[in-house]
């Protein structure tokens, strides 16, 4: 084939390279060298990305492309799995987003971590993670996928212990692991399924198995399709699995902006984007998607009115638009929710870096309540940060607008489930925008209520605008954002059409574009709606907020614990866990078995030992009396065993007459 | 007359056995067993080995039965004493003896019919073929068995030496 | 004309004999005596045999055993003076000890 090279496997193995350097030798090595190993390598891949997804884009590479870059992994009998990496229009969009989100993040934590000890560490395990995530993206089987899904499970895990001398942080990081590990069970299970009813892991493969069966519906490929499910709510944190993300904010900010927001948890919806071909089949896991993703955004969204940590209120917004994104596949509209998720990528990671340098510029506070007018302070964060609201908030020109107006169109065209979800997105765009704009007047507007605040250097810091090296990433996602949704939704969902599917189109339904215009206008005016909300309680100090919260307190109590679902997990699930384990491993393990072998091991040695000592008395008569049968069992084994067949015929029996 | 002698000296050496087994004072047990002895040579005289009939009565019953006879009245215990030493000689030792007593026998009796006869004009095996064999294809054993005897000699008299000489 | 099976039941009786001799007496000397009875049973057996199918051999092994059976004599008999001289005892049951 002469098609031009597109380095597929540097994509990954750059930042491989990156994080043996950093891993191994950063801690001898100046802060600069580390600085430099760790932007060069991903900027590299983000090169080769830009390259490849360019080729694509002026169509002279034929997509998608398959390649092989290691012989064979696993070769049993008809079972064939290899490292094959490839390039279509969904990875090379991923791709984009990861690389390219990434390396902005990466020059913001030069900056963010500098006065961090394991400074080498983090810009070690970011580039691990890369290295995983772009695995994810560019498998073509299965199996290499699920290599690149856990390995992102591993850098979420190291990355949000990071600062390992606190608990909450280490706590945190299991916590986060767990729960994904419950994910991949699911996801496995899948795999096994698949490997049972299709023979092979390829997505080519089963995809073209599929399509030469087209009345293939239902039945395994429901469950395969709801094993599927369960890991990708482990990974997105969706209804029930979603716990860990808040617990996760624990981490660096910038791991919250790139892991928990513009990248790994969009790696679940990324995977129902690539198995939509099983998906397709089963309109009941459909269903189950579309309904998990409703019930998660409008949950999460409810949580998030009444944080007051600032990233909290990141965290459970995230939640809420991964929900978004779950609906828009619940209803085969991929390229709504990969467009979406492109979307909340700019926009979320500028939310998280924003809300990073504001917490940077005040020392270190994350708590809401004592922030406010940080608006004079620090301009530059707060312009770019209104642009991240604007954006997630929906509201016109802005990148959100366009992917969620059309998550909600195409769930509108989709029927009597289609509809009633329709109308819980709607109401979560509202939430969406009245607890964005909460943070936004909470943080920006109104008296300083921040108290005399001390840095690390033990003197007295006024709120500072942050070093340009956080602010230039913030403006460029700034800009993407406000730009990011002009690729216009039709664009982008003929470019995805070979890759997921073609999309709902508009167009074909009764009613053509006239109910696009009129549904966004609805989206519009809910989102306007949200923003003069909250500009009623929060913009200028009242007792309006407070006076609403004591009027409902149950309802306020139930938001603010977060519906004690922790607790309701801890009681039902942690602690008859924790008591069966102890009951299993340390008094049947420890106690019985080991314990208990030992003491049968010495107990029979002994018991052996008082038999036999007997035997040795000195009596010279009970001696004889062993040495009588002794010479008894030869005799007879001699008689009957050894020359038992001779049948006492002496003549022949004596050897040599 | 074959049959008779045959009889009497087989009753004279199981009633000898017996009456080692059953008397109490070491020095009748010796006397039996030199009957025992003696009625062997007879029996072997029977059975044509006129060499080996003079051997046992001069080596056993002369020589050996008396240094026996010497250290029971050296030693001069007197009677056994009635000791209880182990249950499981009599447990364990009785079902042996009739094991081996029992699959000898039953040996034997079936191979009844192969083994020949003996009768008193059967040839005497002289002392020059005996001789013959002795010295010349078994000297070596021969001249061991004379070592093997100064070696017990040595052995016997270091041993009973009286503690105390230089 | 006497059966060879004979001598040879008569050998075993002696051997058992001997064997039970060894298993209940009590006074040293006369488990020695046993031991001897039982070499004189199986002396008997060899000589049938060698009558048996004319093997000289047969009579010139009861030469040999003959001749151990004397050195074992002596020598056993001069180990039970020294274990009289230093036990006082010449009780089967009471030797049981390995130290002198």
């Amino acid at each position: 084939m002469n098609e031009p090279a597109l380095f597929l496997p540097l994509i990954p193995l750059l930042p491989f390279l990156g994080f043996l350097l950093n891993g191994l030798l950063g801690r001898r090595l100046p802060k600069a060298l580390v600085s430099t190993i760790a932007l060069a390598f991903p900027l590299a891949s983000f090169l080769i990305v830009a390259r490849d997804a360019f080729m694509i884009l002026s169509g002279s590479l034929a997509v998608p492309i398959a390649e092989q870059s290691a012989p064979d992994w696993i070769t049993a009998g008809a079972l064939h799995i290899s490292f094959t990496f490839g390039l279509d229009q969904l990875t090379a969009v991923m791709l984009l987003i990861i690389t390219g989100v990434g390396f902005l993040i990466h020059i913001y934590s030069v900056g963010y971590m500098a006065h961090e000890e394991g400074y080498w560490r983090f810009f070690a395990y970011l580039n691990l993670f890369l290295f995983f995530m772009t695995i994810l993206v560019l498998a073509q089987n299965v199996l290499l996928m699920f290599v690149g899904w856990e390995g992102v499970g591993l850098a979420s895990y190291l990355l949000i212990g990071f600062y390992f001398n606190r608990d909450s942080a280490a706590v945190a990081g299991r916590k986060a692991f767990v729960v994904n590990r419950i994910g991949d069970f699911g996801f496995l299970i899948g795999i096994f399924l698949l490997l049972a009813h299709f023979g092979t892991l390829s997505f080519a493969e089963i995809s073209k198995s599929i399509a030469a069966q087209p009345a293939l519906q239902g039945g395994y490929i429901t469950a395969i399709a709801l094993c599927l499910l369960v890991g990708a709510c482990g990974k997105s944190a969706q209804i029930p699995l979603y716990i860990w993300l808040p617990d996760a904010m624990e981490g660096p900010t910038p791991v919250s902006a790139l892991i928990h927001a513009a990248t790994m948890v969009t790696a679940g919806v990324y995977m129902i984007a690539r198995t939509h071909f099983i998906f397709d089949r089963s309109p009941f896991a459909l269903g189950a998607v579309a309904i998990i993703g409703a019930a998660t955004t409008l949950f999460a969204a409810t949580i998030a009115l009444v944080q007051t940590d600032i990233k909290r209120v990141l965290a459970y917004s995230t939640i809420s638009q991964l929900g978004y994104m779950f609906l828009g596949c619940g209803v085969a509209a991929y390229s709504a929710a990969v467009f979406h998720l492109m979307t909340h990528a700019f926009f979320k990671a500028l939310l998280f870096l924003a809300a990073g340098s504001v917490i940077h510029g005040l020392s270190g506070e994350q708590d809401m309540r004592k922030m406010g007018g940080l608006r004079k302070k620090m301009p530059i964060t707060f312009w770019t940060m209104t642009a991240g609201v604007i954006a997630i908030a929906g509201i016109f020109p802005f990148a959100g607008f366009f992917s969620k107006d059309q998550i909600l169109y195409d769930d509108f065209e989709h029927g009597l489930l289609g509809h009633s979800i329709y109308f819980v997105g709607l109401l979560t765009a509202g939430l969406t925008s009245f607890y964005m704009f909460r943070l936004w007047y909470l943080t920006f507007f109104g008296e300083s209520r921040a108290e005399a605040s001390h840095d690390d250097h033990g003197h007295m810091h006024e709120p500072h605008e942050s070093p340009w090296v956080m602010l230039a990433p913030l403006v460029i996602l700034a800009i993407l954002s406000l730009i990011g949704g002009w690729i216009g939704t039709e664009r982008f969902d003929n470019f995805l059409a070979p890759a997921v599917g073609a999309a709902i189109d508009p167009a074909t339904q009764p009613g053509g574009k006239t109910f696009d215009l009129d549904l966004s206008l609805v989206a519009l005016a809910v989102s306007l709606l949200g923003w003069f909300i909250a500009h009623l309680f929060y913009f200028r100090k009242n007792e309006r907020a407070a006076k609403l919260a004591a009027s409902a307190p149950g309802v306020y109590s139930l938001l603010i614990n977060k519906f004690w679902i922790d607790e309701i997990y801890n009681a039902l699930f942690v602690q008859p866990a924790l008591f069966i384990s102890r009951y299993l491993l340390g008094w049947i393990g420890e106690t019985v078995i080991i314990r208990g072998s030992a003491w049968l091991l010495a107990g029979i040695t002994g018991l052996f030992g008082e038999l036999f000592r007997r035997w040795q008395s000195g009596n010279l008569r009970s001696y004889s009396a062993w040495l009588a049968a002794g010479a008894a069992a030869l005799l007879i084994l001699a008689a009957v065993v050894l020359f038992g067949h001779y049948n006492f015929d002496f003549a022949i029996a004596w050897a040599g007459r | 007359m074959h049959l008779a002698l045959f009889l009497i000296f087989a009753i004279f050496c199981l009633g000898g056995a017996i009456n080692l087994l059953l008397q109490t004072h070491p020095i009748n047990s010796a006397l039996s067993l030199i009957v025992v002895m003696s009625s062997l040579a007879v029996l072997y005289l029977l059975l044509g080995a006129e060499f080996l009939a003079i051997a046992q009565i001069i080596v056993y019953a002369g020589a050996v039965m008396v240094l026996f006879t010497f250290v029971v009245m050296l030693l001069n215990v007197g009677e056994e004493e009635k000791t209880h030493g182990s249950k499981i000689a009599k447990a364990v030792g009785f079902p042996a003896v009739a094991v081996i007593l029992g699959v000898i026998a039953t040996i034997i009796l079936q191979a009844q019919k192969q083994l020949g006869h003996v009768s008193l004009s059967d040839g005497i095996t002289t002392t020059q073929e005996l001789s013959r064999v002795l010295f010349h294809d078994l000297l070596l054993p021969f001249e061991l068995t004379s070592v093997l005897i100064l070696v017990a000699i040595l052995g016997a008299v270091a041993l009973a030496r009286k503690e105390g000489h230089s | 004309m006497i059966p060879s099976s004979w001598y040879l039941i008569l050998s075993a009786l002696l051997f058992a004999m001997g064997v039970v001799g060894f298993l209940i007496k009590r006074n040293l000397i006369t488990v020695f005596m046993s031991i001897e009875l039982m070499l004189n049973a199986v002396n008997l057996s060899f000589v049938t045999f060698a009558h048996e199918w004319h093997a000289v051999k047969g009579q010139i092994f009861v030469f040999f055993v003959m001749v151990v059976a004397a050195a074992e004599a002596a020598v056993g008999l001069a180990i039970i003076i020294a274990i009289f001289r230093s036990r006082a005892t010449l009780n089967v049951d009471q030797i049981d000890l390995m130290k002198l």
